[in-house]
């Protein structure tokens, strides 16, 4: 059933609001350019880099697409499901490593 | 019931259930889109991943002038046009069309900037002979999931723009609502939530030393 959004009287000063979480997306992405220029190991920098981008991820989805701000019921319906469908795809890690070695399959 | 009520909606209207998630129909069928949307992004990059790692000589063309600097500034416009898009769906609830309409076209700029710079950016990189199966440093599938991945990004932003304006049209003549605005932003900031992925994992894992 549609149900209309419903309309405000008085505007809040929402750049204001969402000013500190702004900061943070930037200087996240900040240190990620200092750390990608450290001499980490390709598979240590993913892991570094994806942690970081899940942190941005999380703060964008939560605050700017007000998932906090909804009934936990949405929360609970679609992240655990994205989270599980994308965590099924790393079963490719493994397989890419063994391949950048050449090491044949364990028998 | 009203005779207006009983014929957009039926006798068994008054027996239908409420949203379980207490947000319109659209809003939800949004989150949903954003949801399969995530996962074929996430599919791409789990695919780029695999072949970034499995390959010994991947390129790692990324300099940090030009190629690191656009990235940054495009990273900060798009979080920008976030904020104005926050802005939009704000001045959109409380009914102040002149608002909306003033941060819905800082956006549409926004993103248009984002656009023209990727481009730049791909330009770039096709004039020192990057192509789709080859370049002129190593794995020729580097083209491919570069162009492939941040080809649907500015896909995506294209699009939004498009969206964006329409939204724009439509809500200052009266036939489109708040709800529309917000669920545009929804699209726009999930748009910006990609971006966020592709920065570290297309070009800072890349870059020339």
């Amino acid at each position: 059933m549609e149900r209309t959004v419903p309309v405000r009287t008085a505007s809040t000063n929402v750049i204001a609001k969402y000013l500190p979480v702004y900061f943070v997306l930037l200087g996240i992405a900040g240190v990620e350019v200092l750390l990608a220029y450290r001499h980490f190991s390709i598979g240590s920098l993913l892991g570094i880099l994806l942690a970081l981008a899940l942190c941005s991820g999380t703060l964008a989805v939560m605050y700017f697409m007000h998932l906090a701000e909804e009934r936990r019921s949405l929360f609970l319906t679609l992240i655990p499901v994205t989270i599980f469908v994308l965590l099924q795809m790393n079963m490719i890690w493994s397989d890419s490593f063994r391949l950048l070695r050449m090491k044949p399959f364990p028998h | 019931m009203s005779d207006t009520e009983l014929a957009m909606h039926g006798h068994g209207a008054e027996l239908a259930e409420g949203s379980p998630y207490a947000i319109p129909s659209r809003k939800l069928t949004m989150w949903l889109f954003i949801i399969s949307d995530a996962v074929t992004f996430g599919a791409l990059l789990f695919g780029y991943g695999y072949l970034r790692i499995a390959s010994s000589d991947w390129p790692t063309p990324f300099k940090f002038n030009p190629s690191i600097v656009n990235v940054l500034i495009m990273t900060l416009v798009l979080i920008t046009s976030s904020l104005t898009m926050l802005g939009a769906v704000d001045s959109a609830k409380t009914g102040d069309k002149a608002k909306t309409n003033r941060f819905l076209w800082s956006t549409i700029l926004l993103g248009v900037i984002f656009a023209g710079l990727h481009i730049r950016e791909w330009f770039g990189l096709i004039d020192e002979g990057v192509r789709l199966f080859q370049n002129p440093w190593g794995s020729p599938l580097f083209g491919a999931t570069f162009f492939s991945i941040t080809g649907l990004h500015l896909l995506h932003v294209i699009c939004g723009v498009v969206a964006l304006i329409v939204i724009s049209r439509g809500f200052s003549r009266g036939w489109l609502t708040a709800g529309h605005v917000e669920t545009t932003g929804l699209y726009w900031h999930f748009v910006d939530l990609v971006w966020m992925f592709v920065v570290p994992l297309i070009y800072l894992l890349n870059i020339s030393r």
